[in-house]
């Protein structure tokens, strides 16, 4: 059952072209299926904006998201440590006291240890942490993979299919890796998929990193199950050439993210589907490509 | 009776904070998060006598404190609802529930609403008037008095529960509607429903939700709801329930002063799903700072000239 609470964050990095990789440290104890989601408020936006997690344990989580849209520009902006130039000499000012509308009084010369106060107060009131709805939707069945899964991620749709690979791991599964990118500058965790011993192949649109084409153009003959999670155009042709049973994972503009908006359905083979609550992960068998 | 009781439509509930329909399902989704027998009742989905999918998708949008949303009355249909919705909802609240019904003709509304008369625990029926009506040439019920008031009046000829009225604030003139509505029988007055609204996305030049035109909520439509559920209050004498991007315990006083006797909150579970749970818990804290002793006492005690 989906958990809220306030996630601190630890590292917002940026790890290609406009994606950005943020640890949080927090309770996961909601997250139990690699594909599922989180949804983070984020301060000055109104609707919380879903994003997938890439991997946690019991201390923290990371997720991997790209930059397109006001949400996740302002999420990307949000590096803890980069404001902190308070540390340093003798005794400062005491954070924790101050409650949620605290008042600073400089004069003169007196000001500018104060803004140093302001940021970090700041930084620990909105930049730091978020409010975090989790162990949202229902995620890939890791019992059904056989001994030779095939993962199959395209761009942002990677993130997920990484905790995948780390819980397939974790079973002794050996899984067969597609990442496909548009250009050599958009790519990442090709390094994170192999440190598993995933036998990782990675495409790109334009053949400056690895094999050139699409993730179709590199799907092996053989493999027991598919996972997969990318833009809608890929899914389709990834379900199209599957040999295989498997799994696909969808976006979706979300309102609630926990199935109460009925703002994310999809026509299914079994009736309609919420994205966020009966999704985001859906068996190839029960999806229907409209048009 | 405590602090925060209000009888409406002669059903005493235990506070005035009602999660609104379209946000609260059919209630036993948000017995997984806590007990909602905390609440005094909910207004369940918006149901109609068919089972319909609503609009393609996106159906949501982001505004400056709001959201848009076309989702167009997804639900089973009120057969299904009796069949399976209502009996997962008796296993987790044992209070009176408010029915929302949504039609798109008289025939609907009339259909939908004898078959949840014979359900005991539906306490109320709102009647949800801002539907095309499909015999009308496709305009809303809720736009004019007469088409609003006709409803009203069928559907009181065939429940014996009590009729509140969920108006539309896409009108020139709301009190005229309230007021024909209460002339043909109406027990309350509900409002507002969602403003109608529109946003374009600059990447792709289309709108922001596949319906382009949806309906506009949150904190951003508070002062707009606030005026409007004044001068209902203050032309009709059946209860009004106030609603319109209620977020605070604050925003519930103030609606409450408006003339409200009971509120209504809907977009804000769907970004806080506790939102009706803290609200209910702030109030006597909040009520203790203004002065104020028991919620009854305060409907309509806006000092004004």
């Amino acid at each position: 059952m989906m958990k809220q609470g306030i996630f601190e964050i630890v590292e917002n990095t940026r790890i290609a072209r406009a994606v950005y990789e943020m640890k949080l440290v927090g309770d996961t104890s909601a997250i139990t299926a690699p594909g599922q989601f989180v949804n983070i408020l984020i301060d000055g936006l109104f609707l919380r904006r879903p994003i997938s997690v890439c991997s946690w344990n019991s201390e923290g989580m990371t997720l991997v998201y790209k930059v397109v849209g006001r949400g996740t520009e302002v999420l990307s902006g949000m590096t803890a440590g980069e404001l902190d130039i308070l540390s340093g000499l003798g005794n400062g000012y005491n954070t924790e006291l101050c409650g949620d509308s605290p008042l600073l009084i400089g004069g003169g010369v007196g000001v500018p240890p104060l803004y140093g106060l302001a940021v970090r107060l700041a930084e620990s009131m909105t930049a730091g942490e978020l409010d975090i709805l989790s162990g949202l939707g229902n995620g890939y069945n890791t019992e059904l993979c056989g001994d030779s899964p095939l993962l199959i991620g395209g761009g942002v749709g990677v993130p997920p299919l990484y905790g995948l690979a780390v819980r397939l791991a974790e079973k002794l599964v050996k899984c067969s890796v597609i990442l496909g990118f548009n250009t050599a500058e958009d790519v990442f965790y090709e390094d994170r998929f192999k440190a598993l011993g995933c036998n990782v192949t990675v495409t790109t649109v334009d053949g400056s990193h690895g094999t050139k084409g699409f993730v179709t153009d590199a799907m092996p003959d053989v493999y027991t199950y598919f996972y997969t999670c990318g833009p809608l155009p890929m899914l389709r042709a990834v379900c199209g050439l599957a040999k295989t049973s498997g799994e696909v994972s969808f976006e979706e503009r979300m309102g609630c993210g926990f199935g109460m908006c009925m703002g994310c359905p999809r026509k299914t083979t079994d009736g309609y589907k919420r994205i966020c609550k009966e999704g985001p992960v859906l068996k190839k068998e029960e999806i229907l490509w409209e048009g | 009776m405590g602090r925060l009781n209000v009888s409406l439509c002669g059903i005493d509930i235990v506070n005035p904070v009602i999660p609104a329909s379209g946000t609260f399902g059919y209630g036993y989704e948000y017995a997984e998060l806590y007990d909602i027998n905390e609440l005094g009742t909910f207004s369940f989905k918006g149901t109609t006598a068919q089972a319909r999918f609503g609009n393609d998708t996106p159906r949501i949008a982001e505004c400056y404190m709001g959201m848009l949303n076309a989702v167009g009355l997804q639900n089973s249909g009120v057969d299904a609802v009796i069949s399976h919705e209502l009996p997962m909802l008796k296993k987790c609240f044992n209070k009176p529930v408010m029915a929302n019904v949504s039609g798109f003709s008289i025939e609907d509304y009339v259909y939908t609403c004898q078959r949840l008369d014979g359900e005991a625990q539906v306490g109320w029926v709102e009647l949800n008037v801002s539907c095309p009506n499909v015999h009308g040439g496709g305009m809303s019920f809720g736009v004019c008095a007469e088409s609003a008031a006709e409803v009203t009046r069928a559907v009181k000829a065939v429940t014996t529960k009590p009729v509140i009225v969920k108006l539309s604030p896409n009108v020139t003139d709301i009190v005229s509607i309230a007021r024909a509505c209460e002339e043909a029988g109406a027990d309350g007055i509900s409002l507002i429903n969602t403003l109608l609204g529109m946003r374009i996305d600059l990447n792709t030049k289309k709108p922001a939700i596949a319906n382009v035109m949806g309906g506009f909520s949150g904190p951003a439509v508070f002062p707009v709801a606030l005026r409007m559920v004044y001068q209902v209050a203050m032309a009709v004498e059946i209860p009004v329930i106030g609603m319109g991007g209620i977020s605070s315990a604050e925003d519930v006083i103030e609606m409450m002063l408006a003339g409200a006797t009971a509120v209504e909150i809907g977009t804000a579970n769907l970004i806080n799903p506790f939102a009706c749970r803290d609200i209910i818990r702030e109030l006597p804290s909040v009520m203790d700072k203004y002065g104020i002793n028991t919620l009854s006492e305060i409907i309509g005690g806006v000092k004004v000239g």
